[in-house]
């Protein structure tokens, strides 16, 4: 359970990503160029207060009371200095909101006081996280039920997970060991034993591991199966008759709505259609379908989203074809069931 | 001008000795008593905060939980946070020294609603009551952020209760902040032009319109809270409909303001103390004034850098973060601004102007380490560790109780007629702000290596340094001590301080000491800036300059 060598104090923890290089450099950068401009302060501050003290000779004589070049100097100059470090956070935290396309993607969900981690094939592990070196490793987060925050301090990273909708975390470990989970959002009673382990392994080791646990189905393939345990196939399925929309090629793409806006179908989209299924009724579909509130854990609903997503994303040649027919025939675009 | 050494509580009628009754002070609605009358309710608060932290500090000496249970630990920390927060920070400085000293600086012989400001007392003193049942008998868990759906839905303890003294104790800021707002706008003695007014009057003003505009905003959102917990209403929690981010955007609404409120206050005594003990009339005063009215204003624009990791959109966080950047604008122009005010000065050292140093690096310490916390990539690394604790710490509580005790010892002499005794005054100075600094620099570095806040127990790496941070809470704790006996000691065996022991140039000094019940015989008329030091004032000046060239 506890990562290595941490029991004894340390004056520094390893950065173990370029994301997380580039954080301290930023960090100490930025810190570098505010002690800059404090030492002014630092200086004249103290020497004033002996030099200037009460009967010191030091002579008085032209006491200004304002400079306004001096005064719009301070004003403005450290703010412009600063602003270089704001831009390079800044798009270093836009890098960070947009994981690469082939990001390994794992499944967290978090409770009062556990992290569950699903890997694509099916293994799951509880507190503990597996993880190949030298890969992108996509986070897909959901919360059963508080607000909680997954933190990774080698990383340098960390994003809160929320009862209401999925959040992404990406990094990329570079150097194999085992590093601190925290949750870093108070979620209650144990929030402070809410900590786990991620282990960063080369990637052969991290195959093994995969191996070494008999993976009895992929995470998409359990979702298949729920698929057809919930009734979703009655409706959704090739062969349905009932009007519903065809779920194959719909992850990542525009979806139509009936009040005229559009949505992104994706992990949150898929997750709400099933609890909520009146907040985004697809255009040309009436609003039949059941709401699953409450009948579908977080873990299941994981394994549903991971099959439709398994169902992949509309071919890129078919999609401008559709498009057109949309365009041209609103209502009987949205009437066709299925391509 | 001349300080008279006769006794000056038993000759001449002051707000002290007109009545001795209890009743006299129960139902006074002389903004002086009202003034002493939350200097004591806000010194028991502070120290039942204090014991608070007290028990957090003995917690984390080991990185096992084994003073505290989990549960009696979460219930600690959120004891001290509302405590701290709303029942001594916010109200510190402009409910004390303020409801005293703000008449006397601009002439007036009390505030505009004396009624309105004895009522805001009781408030006070009825939600503190409400507060302290609720958060000792049972307890709450939730930190002083009550953050939903944990707060709403999931907690078992008495958030209710404590929701509901938060809100009654707003009204009691309220009924100060439009208080002190109008005193300001309408009863200036004649020539007393804004431009004269001493920076603290501009500072209180805008710690008034942000409590004002702010206030309300959090009233909504607990409200909206207990509605949920109690009704069941969905508002935040998702399983009812609802959305849990939409309390974080309204928390931090008023919030963040909030910290000006507590800072805003404590730049004003500062500037007071420097200019009085450097003998030189303020450098810059309009970019000072201004500086304040701007810090308010952009306090508006900034809650979300509290929700970069939360899940606000990417184009909300850049605005933020920039809106951040650009509020250390104004903090950095005072910080040069007393430095230059320095300058050719006739500089005494004393206990109010160790105060005003130790603000003034403290205020630098965590305004440097905001910058941090405003910088996208740097903050999702360090928010919600002991980073963050550290940082806020430094402004709200080392800035702020430093320029608060700073301006206790200021005016003291003013407020009680007795001087404190000086030596053990330094000594409580050295202790709070020595103490400070080794209580809280431990917690940076654990909050950048990865330790997050709110835990009882801790991964055995950081241990080092939290023991390091407890035993500087020790020096800090005796530093905050001293003054509670020392100044008590001084109401009966202090020097009669006379009317202006500092040669002090503010209006507040020309009224005896103690002050008359009414203030002044006679109304003032003001014929120059509150800063009559050098290069303007009779004092070690060459010549007094007229208004237009002092305005520059």
């Amino acid at each position: 359970m506890t990562p290595d060598d941490t029991t004894s104090f340390r004056w520094w923890t390893d950065a173990v990503s370029s994301h997380a290089e580039r954080v301290d450099a930023l960090t100490f950068g930025f810190l570098g160029l505010l002690a800059l401009l404090v030492i002014p302060v630092a200086i004249l501050l103290p020497y004033f207060v002996v030099h200037y003290r009460e009967g010191s000779p030091a002579s008085r004589k032209r006491a200004p009371s304002n400079n306004r070049r001096l005064e719009w100097g301070w004003s403005i100059i450290p703010f412009l200095l600063s602003l270089y470090f704001f831009w390079h956070a800044a798009v270093l935290f836009l890098d960070q909101q947009r994981p690469p396309e082939d990001a390994m993607e794992i499944a967290v969900v978090g409770k009062q006081w556990m992290w569950k981690f699903q890997h694509p094939g099916g293994q799951g592990e509880i507190d503990s996280l597996h993880v190949p070196a030298g890969v992108p490793v996509r986070l897909r987060m959901i919360s059963q039920d508080v607000i909680h925050s997954l933190f990774l301090p080698a990383l340098r990273i960390k994003q809160d997970v929320l009862p209401d909708r999925y959040t992404d975390l990406w990094f990329q470990a570079e150097k194999t060991g085992r590093y601190h989970i925290l949750c870093a959002e108070f979620c209650g009673t144990a929030h402070s034993r809410m900590r786990g382990e991620l282990v960063v392994m080369e990637p052969e080791a991290y195959q093994a591991w995969l191996d070494a646990r008999e993976p009895d189905d992929t995470l998409a393939a359990r979702g298949e199966k729920l698929f057809r345990a919930y009734g979703c196939s009655g409706c959704h399925g090739e062969n349905s008759v009932v009007r519903a929309p065809s779920l194959a090629g719909l992850w990542g793409s525009p979806v139509p709505l009936a009040d005229g806006g559009t949505v992104t179908a994706d992990a949150t989209y898929v997750r709400d259609s099933i609890l909520f299924p009146q907040r985004h009724v697809a255009a040309g579909y009436r609003p039949i379908m059941p709401s699953f509130r409450g009948q579908i854990g977080e873990d299941d609903l994981v394994e549903l989203v991971a099959y439709i997503q398994s169902l992949g994303s509309r071919d890129r040649r078919a999609a401008p074809v559709r498009q057109d027919r949309d365009g041209e025939q609103t209502d009987e675009a949205g009437e066709t069931t299925s391509p | 001008m001349t300080a008279t050494a006769t006794n000056p509580a038993s000759q001449r009628p002051t707000y002290l000795n007109h009545a001795y009754t209890l009743w006299s002070w129960l139902s006074t609605t002389d903004h002086k008593r009202i003034g002493m009358l939350y200097l004591g309710t806000l010194t028991l608060m502070f120290f039942i905060g204090g014991l608070a932290a007290t028990l957090i500090r003995l917690e984390l000496m080991t990185p096992v939980g084994d003073v505290l249970s989990a549960d009696g630990y979460n219930k600690v920390f959120t004891i001290h946070g509302v405590i701290m927060v709303w029942f001594f920070l916010v109200p510190s400085i402009p409910n004390t020294l303020g409801n005293f000293i703000l008449p006397l600086m601009i002439g007036a012989r009390d505030l505009a609603f004396p009624r309105l400001n004895l009522a805001s007392w009781y408030i006070f003193v009825a939600a503190s009551i409400m507060a302290l049942y609720f958060l000792l008998a049972g307890g709450v868990d939730t930190g002083w952020t009550f953050y939903t759906p944990y707060s709403s839905m999931f907690s078992n303890s008495n958030v209710t209760g404590v929701i509901a003294a938060v809100f009654i104790v707003g009204f009691s800021s309220i009924a100060t902040g439009v208080n002190f707002i109008v005193t300001i706008h309408k009863m200036r003695a004649p020539g007393m032009t804004w431009f004269r007014m001493p920076i603290l009057c501009w500072s209180l003003y805008a710690t008034s319109l942000v409590i004002v505009l702010a206030t309300p905003v959090l009233a909504i959102s607990l409200l909206l809270v207990a509605l949920e917990r109690v009704a069941g209403v969905g508002i935040f929690d998702p399983a009812l409909g609802g959305d849990p981010l939409l309390f974080q955007h309204l928390f931090w609404f008023y919030s963040h303001p909030a910290v000006y409120i507590m800072i805003l206050p404590g730049m004003g005594v500062t500037t007071e103390i420097i200019a009085c003990f450097a003998r030189r009339r303020i450098f810059g005063y309009r970019f000072i004034a201004f500086s304040s009215m701007a810090i308010a204003l952009i306090g508006f624009g900034v809650w979300g850098h509290h929700m970069f990791v939360a899940g606000q959109s990417a184009v909300a966080a850049i605005v933020f973060s920039l809106m951040s950047f650009l509020i250390a604008v104004p903090s950095a122009i005072k910080v040069y601004t007393w430095t230059a005010t320095l300058y050719k000065g006739d500089i005494r050292m004393a206990a109010p102007l160790v105060y005003a140093l130790s603000f003034i690096v403290l205020f630098v310490i965590g305004g440097i380490t905001g910058l941090i916390l405003a910088s996208l990539a740097l903050d999702v690394h360090v928010t919600d560790t002991y980073f963050v604790i550290s940082h806020f710490h430094f402004i709200m509580v080392g800035a702020s109780v430093s320029a608060y005790m700073g301006g206790l010892h200021f005016w003291w002499p003013k407020m009680t007629g007795r001087m404190y005794a000086e030596r053990p005054a330094l000594l409580a100075a050295l202790f709070i702000g020595i103490g400070f600094v080794l209580t809280f620099l431990p917690q940076f570095w654990a909050g950048y290596l990865g330790m997050p806040r709110r835990y009882h127990e801790y991964p055995d790496e950081f241990q080092v340094l939290n023991v390091m941070s407890s035993a500087g809470a020790g020096i800090l704790g005796l530093g905050y001590a001293m003054p509670l006996f020392y100044l008590t000691w001084s109401l009966r065996h202090g020097e009669p301080a006379g009317d202006n022991p500092w040669q002090a140039t503010g209006l507040e000094w020309s009224v005896p000491s103690p002050p008359p019940k009414h203030n002044f015989v006679e109304i003032p008329v003001v014929e120059h800036e509150a800063y009559s030091y050098r290069p303007f004032g009779a004092q070690g000046s060459e010549r007094v300059e007229s208004d237009e060239e002092i305005q520059r």
